[in-house]
């Protein structure tokens, strides 16, 4: 291992030899860097890397089954983030654990609130802290706001301010950008270079790389579970540090030449989705897909985008029209639509694709439960629907032992690609590809741009949803952005860059 | 990166699976553990443990204590399928017991009002008993999917209901007469044509087994083909898996909740035919209660398995038969009772503690895989 940075002072934080083991997954394996007081180590790997077990490890939250920790040169034993936390560690999670009807002050002090004789809450004293740290690191952080009128750049300086609070000197990162758009990562890089000039120490992880060529010290690259490298950002280009992550050359999202016909598979107008309390969570969105075309769906999340995929499932009462061809389809139940010929990628695979404790044969015939290989009038098809997961397998490389494996002893991106498998069969018009690539790793996301192509190729018409920018201008032919569940701009994918994307995304832009 | 945790839940109600030999050793484990549980009770109450265990078994394997066991094993078999139907899709049906005496009185009293040719008559009381039961549940099923009342409280107070019902009909303005020869009442007894005639099974004894344990394993070998053979029975375990899944593949999750209480309902029924019309042929008061709480313990101990919930139902009557002895040899009967709930207890914790040995040679195993230089199957990044 080649330290990048030599220094005499005492590292910060120290890992050595750290393996932790979890059956059926990746785990950390012999894992050592050495992090410098003061400075912004990013941490970068692929999806599944292990970025955030190790992170997890530090933070008490896991214990390694083998391996040092050693903080400011002590060697430490966390049992808890409690543990951590007292050694001067925080963490700031992916997402947020912040309870939106309090106030930032309230959440910051929820569980260390400081006690005016020995009951009562010193609210004036919270408050007098709050705004000192605040003014310090130039967090700009009104301590009487309440969370849930606070954007999501501001609702992350809460979290590192909660961390701050509690006395860390190092901060873990935990993917803090992938909820940001681009404007707001500039903030956030500016908060961090307050806080290292202050004497903090930040542990940043993330799989972005021009960010963490920007914003970094120090880089140590993870891949398949161990470390591979320690980098300075200064020598490194993003290309160069995408290859040690990945290991083999890149892939990439691009499609080449339109597939679009002028047939169209799918139609939606006015569709209008309200919450229980009677709230627009998506408001009055229109589009076409034509065979042939993918449509893809930009936008910060929360704004609509699993309302509308719910909404066009069947599974979440829409005002408005959807047309499947000729057929309006507003009125069908779930299955009806599945066996017209939706294929649905959900966003989150194990709530709605997946049942975790049943073998990959079973899962084959989830969503399908109507239809060939599968059943045989009301009689489960054991025989059919094994082979044809078997085919699945093959056709999709899913790396698994074999059809009988519970999906959970599957990794996520082989979930994924038994999924896609799955919703391809049956010649689906119409695709529905929700975050078809998060969590999964380099390759399989590969795999699966392929196969979204291929079929794209072959005129399925698909509607795609992403948080993935570079994803989202790959893949589609049209873009959309929806900002608090309408749709305010149309976007040509061949000349937009995620930035610009990013800015209509906030509502900055406007129509590209 | 997160292994995917099933919840103690699933794991309790069998809807994870334990492989090989393992599932094997969490019943025998479970079972010495409550045998030395009940050692200790016995040598507490001054009791010599073996010997009471060995007069139990002497006393369980005569051939008129096989025959009664069997007997109310064929009774706990249909009470514990009933609860497994809904357990197997997250649903409590705690109103078991209602259901299958206000079951049991209603058919009775149309079995003693009719007369039929044969099979005919013992047809009618089985689908009135069914339809009663599912009727029963179905209020239940209807209040959880119009008004979102959790079946567990709502059948709980059906119990109560039931209890009260049958108790008004059970007089003699209404549904009941006089019982020849005492001063109990019960039903109109039903006549030799609804009756199902004992079998001598066991030889060595007068004693016949019920007629209607073939109706028990008929609705064993129904429930298994209902659920891993048919699409309804996918869906209903789709359901009990998790239900985000189920209603994303398109499953109309209200409809499956109607129709699992009202299978669980109709189930319930049948638990009192057994007894109806291979012995009393009237209901009156004297019939078991608690049957649906018993068929609780015994799903749990069966692992909602058909197979498991057989021998489940068999242990749980041999306990039952054999305790009659102990009040001879001066041992409290209650024994069995504390028995029989540390059986159930320790099986869940037997199969939670071999589910957690199953994970940690799990890790081993992909441990080895890493020392050895292949990644485990599936994960690492593909050329």
């Amino acid at each position: 291992m080649e330290e990048a940075v030599i220094s005499t002072s005492t590292p910060a934080v120290e890992l050595e030899g750290i393996t932790k083991r979890f059956p059926g997954v990746v785990a950390n394996r012999d894992i050592s860097m050495s992090v410098q007081q003061g400075h912004v180590h990013a941490i970068v790997g692929e999806n599944g890397a292990g970025k955030s077990t190790l992170m997890k490890i530090l933070y008490g939250m896991q214990r390694p089954d083998e391996g040092e920790i050693r903080v400011n040169g002590t060697a430490v034993g966390f049992r808890s983030p409690a543990d951590a936390i007292t050694a001067g560690i925080g963490m700031v999670h992916q997402h947020f654990m912040l309870a939106d009807n309090l106030t930032v002050l309230e959440n910051v002090i929820l569980g260390s609130e400081p006690r005016r004789a020995g009951v009562a809450i010193d609210f004036g004293a919270a408050r007098k802290r709050i705004r000192t740290i605040s003014d310090t690191y130039g967090l700009g952080i009104d301590p009487d706001a309440m969370v849930e009128d606070l954007g999501v750049g501001a609702r992350q300086r809460v979290e590192i301010l909660k961390v701050l609070y509690r006395g860390a000197r190092i901060l873990i990162l935990d993917e803090p950008t992938a909820v940001l758009v681009p404007q707001e990562v500039e903030e956030l890089f500016g908060n961090l270079r307050e806080l290292v000039r202050e004497g903090l120490t930040i542990i940043f992880i993330s799989h972005k790389l021009d960010e963490v060529l920007s914003v970094a010290d120090a880089i140590t690259v993870i891949r398949r579970g161990t470390t591979v490298a320690s980098v300075d950002p200064k020598d490194v280009t993003a290309r160069q540090l995408a290859e040690l992550m990945v290991g083999t050359e890149l892939p990439s999202p691009e499609t080449r030449e339109s597939t679009v016909t002028d047939v169209v598979a799918l139609s939606v107008r006015d569709l209008s989705v309200h919450s229980a309390d009677g709230r627009r969570l998506v408001d009055g969105v229109g589009f076409d897909i034509r065979k042939g075309e993918v449509l893809g769906i930009a936008g910060v999340e929360g704004n609509g985008q699993a309302e509308l995929v719910e909404a066009i499932m069947g599974m979440r009462a829409a005002d408005g029209e959807i047309r499947l061809g000729e057929e309006d389809i507003s009125a069908w139940p779930t299955l009806r639509r599945r066996e017209a010929g939706i294929g649905y990628i959900p966003e989150d695979r194990h709530r709605h694709g997946l049942l975790l404790e049943a073998p990959l044969w079973e899962n084959r015939i989830l969503g399908h439960q109507t239809r060939r290989p599968n059943v045989k009038g009301p009689w489960i098809d054991r025989t059919g629907a094994r082979e044809d997961t078997r085919r699945i397998v093959t056709e999709y490389d899913v790396r698994t032992p074999g059809i009988d494996v519970d999906a959970a002893a599957l990794s996520g991106g082989n979930q994924q690609k038994l999924i896609v498998g799955r919703e391809m069969s049956g010649d689906p018009v119409f695709l529905i590809a929700s975050h078809p690539t998060r969590g999964v790793d380099v390759g399989a996301q590969a795999a699966i741009w392929d196969h979204l192509r291929a079929a794209r190729a072959a005129g399925l018409a698909v509607l795609l949803i992403s948080a993935d920018l570079d994803e989202l201008i790959g893949l589609s032919d049209t873009l959309k952005v929806i900002l608090r569940g309408r749709i305010v701009a149309d976007v040509d994918p061949r000349d937009v860059t995620p930035e610009r994307l990013g800015s209509a995304m906030t509502g900055a832009g406007g129509a590209a | 990166m997160k292994a995917a945790e099933s919840s103690f839940a699933d794991r309790l109600l069998g809807r994870v699976r334990l492989s090989g030999l393992l599932s094997l050793a969490a019943p025998v484990v479970a079972i010495l553990f409550a045998a030395l549980i009940t050692s200790i009770v016995l040598l507490a109450t001054g009791a010599p443990p073996l010997d009471t265990l060995v007069i139990m078994g002497e006393y369980g394997v005569q051939p008129r204590s096989i025959v009664l066991t069997l007997n109310s094993a064929t009774t706990f078999y249909l009470a514990a399928i009933a609860v497994a139907i809904g357990f197997r899709m997250n649903l409590f049906n705690i109103g078991v017991d209602g259901q299958y005496r206000l079951a049991a009185l209603i058919s009775a009293a149309v079995g003693g009002a009719v007369v039929l040719p044969g099979p005919l008559h013992t047809v009618l009381v089985i689908l009135v008993a069914m339809l009663v039961g599912a009727g029963w549940a179905s209020i239940a099923a209807l209040l959880k999917v119009k008004r979102g009342v959790s079946e567990v409280i709502s059948t709980i107070m059906l119990n109560a209901i039931a209890t009260a019902l049958g108790s008004w009909l059970l007089n003699k303005e209404r549904l009941a007469v006089e019982v020849a020869g005492s001063n109990n009442i019960g039903t109109k007894p039903i006549a030799e044509s609804g009756r199902v005639p004992g079998l001598a099974l066991i030889p060595g004894t007068e004693a016949k087994v019920f007629g209607l344990l073939f109706l028990a394993i008929a609705v064993g070998v129904g429930y298994h083909v209902l659920l891993n053979r048919t699409r309804f029975g996918f869906d209903l375990r789709a359901t009990g898996q998790s239900e985000t899944a189920a209603v994303a593949s398109g499953v109309n999750v209200k409809k499956m909740i109607v129709i699992a209480m009202l299978l669980s309902g109709a189930a319930a029924g049948l638990i009192g035919m057994p007894q109806l019309l291979g012995a009393s042929y009237s209901y009156s008061l004297d019939f078991p209660t608690g049957l649906g709480f018993t068929g609780i313990a015994i799903a749990l101990l069966g692992r909602n398995h058909p197979v498991g919930i057989a021998f489940g139902a068999l242990l749980w009557a041999f306990l039952d038969t054999s305790s009659s002895i102990l009040q001879l040899h001066e041992i409290a009967p209650e024994l069995v009772a504390i028995m029989q709930g540390t059986i159930v207890l320790s099986v869940i914790v037997a199969y939670e503690l071999v589910h957690r040995y199953q994970v940690v040679a799990g890790q081993r195993r992909v441990s080895k895989e890493l020392a050895s230089g292949t990644p485990p199957q599936g994960e690492g990044a593909s050329a």
